[in-house]
């Protein structure tokens, strides 16, 4: 069975998962964008990676031109359905807007743009080709992730051959098996792929690139490259006692319960990591069935890297919060039970935490989920040729997305070490561009 | 209606005999289309009806109204096609009197149309006095259906025809007779003159506006939409107020046309009324906004204008009645030589930048984005600024890969959004003040050209047109 049907076959997340932001309805959505200021260079769209015209896409709203108003967003962004869900827009679009100093309620653009876009994908759900003319050189995107799909749509749209290859058998990487299901459900990200499929692009799924011989046979028949292939797996904790069935790590977690593998979770959860990913995992824990759910840092809420939205969400879904607390040791007991050994910790002047001696104790659970941080993909990074790297990350040229192999380039997660969708869009996006121009050149 | 035995005394005697509580009076119009109606709004509070026209026999169609919105509010002007009252003319008689004897201290005014016979005038002006009404209303203003039937506008487009008529009332009435002046008409001054000749006592301004409001885009047919057709109609409401000022003003300023006036058009809250009066009204008619809201409204009309009656130390109507008139003139009066320029008040900038661009594509190009800049930038047009930002490479700010802390207050306005106005080349023209969405944000200042008053009226009489300004 394919990953698709598996999750279409699994109809009960929706009422597990009902929308955190729920659709604004017709007349709703245009008293919002009537409120709209349509301030000149807006701050919004400054503010948005993609810089996606908002005044212009909202006052298209209240003038009833949908189809305008999704090919205005659609036009910068072309996963601007799932950004509309997914983004952060608290610290992006809505954090900018004037109206913050106004009456202190910025406009709801993030669901507005969803608004647009449901609308898009109830109709013909399909854009025009930027350019008329069919271009004959190739351009391979490793990587089924949104920076892989914004970069294949630009350059498709433009004209150029695009193959995107994706190890899993559906594409659309974190935005399918990675966001939390009251955000954005896999079938909306699968409507996103669709549709770029409908550009033209070619989808290779369940194809892994993983050696050198990859790689070469892909500069070999490819006029350029695009890297998307995001992070790795999660980092281990490097505890004693971690390799145990009740350990588990929160993307697969997160993927195992949106593709339908995993349809429950009992008992005691216990999550390490206060960072977003923590939370999606720590909310789905509680939606799944878990009996008890506690988040675990080292350090404090005033350190925490979740967005304090995230925070308090988690705090209305009955999460727990234990700060100053460090995992030293996973136990068994006789009976089969599981034990999490803990420190307390102590904060530095400079927020560094340390283990203070002596405050060992136990933490019984069932399932304890790690969420800090995922790895770099190194055994696939270190395989491209001249393909300078820091901390694991690509090193390119912010404005082009070129890496230090002119035939290369790379976005999105594996650059800036684990951002937004919407960075990543904007990544591909900006790559896509300077492809085009480098190929335009060569041609 | 909350009254103070120190509040502001609101009464008035409309054309030397009208009495009436209040200069607030339903318009001829559905809100008075009967007594029953008439005696919920007098409970509600308003001063006077002017009831609904009564007189010629008429059939009225299904689908009579159509308005414009505006930006998600509703009825910003409203249109209609209905005619004049289709009961029975007893009836309405009847009601009438009724009203009139339960409610004495209450102005009640006949609003008439008929066909254009002095003997058609003259009983229908004695039906109407003969049930107790207080005035007269004569209707020379509707412009739909009527118009068609030689009556209503028909008769108020030519100031002959208005002066015959309104003869012949005078020749039959005991009470104050009112003209009610239609607006579509080259210079409202032509009739309003030829009703003073022919003897009115008092006028009534402005009825409705020959109106289209809009086309159904699906059907292709204006609206309202009767059976697949439509017809121009009458236009009212908010979206008239000022062209029914405009008028106001130009009738008031003219001896040969001024007359006591009942001022009509748009009128929705106490401020619009108080206007009115500065200009001149002495009663005032209401409509639109009571098929809006209903007759609760008139509390707040009441209300407002006397805490601003008592705020400006007027204690009764005439105390400002007419005081805006003296501030009215000819453009050849205005002083070429007073100087204003906008100045924004940093504090309350909220970085909008629509002063900007109204300044550049609907101004003089004198607001520029450069606070943030080394030097001046009047010449960066708004393309160039657009066409930077989006070049621009912004990403979210994620806590842990930024070091940023969290719950930060949002701080001000930045600096590079804050426009900033080049007062040599600032003309106060008064437009980034306008679509400024702050209050006291931007301000029109006076700045002192050293320079007496000069108007274009002493230029022309001294030769000196074609000199540039200083």
């Amino acid at each position: 069975m394919s990953m698709q049907e598996t999750v279409r076959l699994n109809r009960d997340l929706t009422a597990q998962f009902p929308d955190l932001h729920p659709p604004l309805g017709t007349q709703a959505a245009v008293v919002e964008a009537n409120r709209c200021l349509n301030c000149f260079d807006a701050p919004c769209t400054a503010a948005c990676p993609t810089h996606i015209d908002v005044p212009r896409f909202i006052k298209k709203i209240a003038t009833g031109n949908l189809k305008g108003s999704a090919l205005t967003i659609l036009d910068a962004n072309i996963l601007g359905a799932s950004c509309s869900r997914v983004c952060p827009v608290g610290v992006l679009c809505e954090g900018a807007c004037v109206l913050h100093r106004y009456n202190k309620q910025p406009i709801e653009i993030g669901r507005l743009q969803r608004y647009a876009m449901d609308d898009f994908y109830r109709g013909e759900a399909q854009v025009q080709k930027r350019s008329v003319s069919d271009r004959k050189q190739k351009v391979a995107c490793i990587g089924g992730g949104p920076a892989s799909l914004s970069c294949a749509a630009e350059l498709r749209q433009r004209g150029y051959q695009v193959t995107v290859f994706e190890r899993r058998t559906a594409a659309g990487g974190l935005n399918a098996f990675g966001v939390a299901e009251y955000k954005l459900r896999f079938a909306e990200s699968l409507k996103e792929v669709e549709m770029i499929k409908g550009l033209g692009v070619e989808f290779q799924l369940g194809v892994s690139i993983t050696g050198e011989s990859d790689l070469l046979r892909l500069e070999d028949e490819f006029a350029a490259i695009f890297v998307g292939v995001g992070l790795g797996t999660m980092r281990t904790l490097g505890i004693p006692g971690e390799v145990n069935a009740a350990v588990i790590d929160a993307v697969n977690f997160i993927e195992s319960y949106k593709s339908g593998k995993r349809a429950s979770i009992n008992g005691r959860v216990l999550v390490v990591g206060a960072g977003n990913t923590g939370i999606d995992a720590a909310i789905a824990s509680i939606r799944l069935g878990a009996a008890e759910v506690t988040i675990l840092s080292r350090r404090t809420d005033k350190q925490m890297s979740a967005f304090p939205f995230e925070y308090d969400h988690a705090k209305q879904e009955g999460v727990q919060f234990r700060w100053l607390i460090r995992p030293v040791a996973i136990k068994q007991t006789a009976d089969g039970s599981n034990l999490l050994e803990c420190m307390k910790t102590l904060l530095t002047a400079d927020a560094k935490a340390t283990t203070i001696a002596g405050t060992n104790f136990p933490l019984p659970f069932d399932t304890l989920i790690s969420a800090i941080g995922q790895a770099p993909l190194l055994e696939l990074l270190h395989h491209f040729r001249n393909v300078e790297l820091d901390h694991g990350r690509v090193v390119i040229d912010q404005e082009t997305g070129r890496t230090s192999n002119p035939k290369i380039y790379a976005g999105g997660d594996c650059v800036n070490g684990g951002r937004e969708v919407v960075d990543a869009v904007a990544d591909g996006k900006r790559a896509a561009i300077a492809i085009s121009k480098a190929l335009e050149v060569s041609e | 209606v909350i009254s103070r035995a120190d509040a502001p005394d609101l009464s008035l005697l409309f054309a030397g005999k009208i009495a009436s509580p209040n200069p607030f009076w339903l318009a001829s119009a559905p809100p008075s289309n009967c007594g029953e109606q008439v005696m919920r709004a007098f409970d509600a509070g308003w001063g006077g009806a002017v009831w609904k026209t009564i007189g010629a026999q008429v059939a009225n169609v299904s689908s009579r109204y159509s308005s414009i919105d505006w930006n998600g509010q509703r009825m910003m002007g409203l249109n209609n096609i209905e005619l004049i009252s289709d009961r029975p003319l007893e009836i309405n008689l009847k009601e009438i009197a009724e009203t009139k004897k339960r409610y004495p201290k209450h102005a009640i005014v006949a609003s008439l149309m008929v066909e254009s016979t002095r003997d058609a005038w003259h009983t229908i002006v004695r039906q109407a006095e003969d049930v107790g009404a207080d005035g007269l209303e004569l209707n020379f203003g509707c412009p739909h259906g009527m118009s068609e039937r030689g009556m209503g506008s028909a008769v108020g487009q030519v100031p002959e025809y208005a002066e015959l008529i309104t003869g012949w009332v005078k020749e039959a009435a005991r009470t104050p007779v009112i003209v009610k002046l239609t607006p579509n008409i080259s210079d409202i001054r032509e009739v309003a003159r030829a009703a003073k000749r022919g003897g009115a006592d008092a006028l009534s301004a402005i009825n409705t506006i020959n109106s289209i409001t809009g086309i159904d885009l699906d059907t292709l047919v204006p609206r309202p939409n009767v059976g697949g057709k439509s017809t121009h109609g009458g236009y009212c409401g908010p979206a008239v107020k000022p062209i029914a000022l405009s008028m106001v003003q130009q009738i008031q300023s003219d001896p040969e046309s001024c007359l006591p006036l009942s001022g009509i058009g748009g009128i929705s809250d106490w401020r619009d009324a108080a206007e009115f009066i500065l200009l001149g009204c002495s009663s005032l008619q209401v409509c639109t906004a009571v098929m809006h809201y209903g007759y609760r409204i008139v509390e707040d009309m009441i209300d407002g204008l006397k805490n601003w009656m008592a705020e400006k130390g007027f204690s009764r109507l005439e105390d400002f009645r007419g005081l805006s008139l003296g501030n009215t003139t000819e453009w050849k009066h205005l002083d070429l030589n007073y100087k204003i320029v906008a100045r924004i008040n940093e504090s309350k900038c909220i970085g909008c930048s629509l002063c900007y661009i109204a300044c550049w594509d609907g101004a003089h190009q004198c607001i520029h984005l450069d606070r943030a800049t080394e030097g001046p930038r009047t010449q960066s047009t708004p393309a160039m600024i657009e066409a930077a930002s989006r070049q621009s490479i912004a990403t979210t700010p994620i806590p842990k890969l930024d070091n940023m802390r969290s719950n930060e207050e949002s701080p001000g306005t930045p600096l590079a959004r804050i426009p900033r106005v080049d007062e040599q080349e600032c003309v106060g023209c008064n437009l980034c003040n306008l679509v400024c969405p702050v209050d006291g944000c931007i301000t029109m200042e006076e700045v002192s050209t050293g320079l007496p008053y000069e108007s274009w009226q002493q230029r022309a009489e001294s030769g000196t047109t074609n000199e540039k300004s200083v």
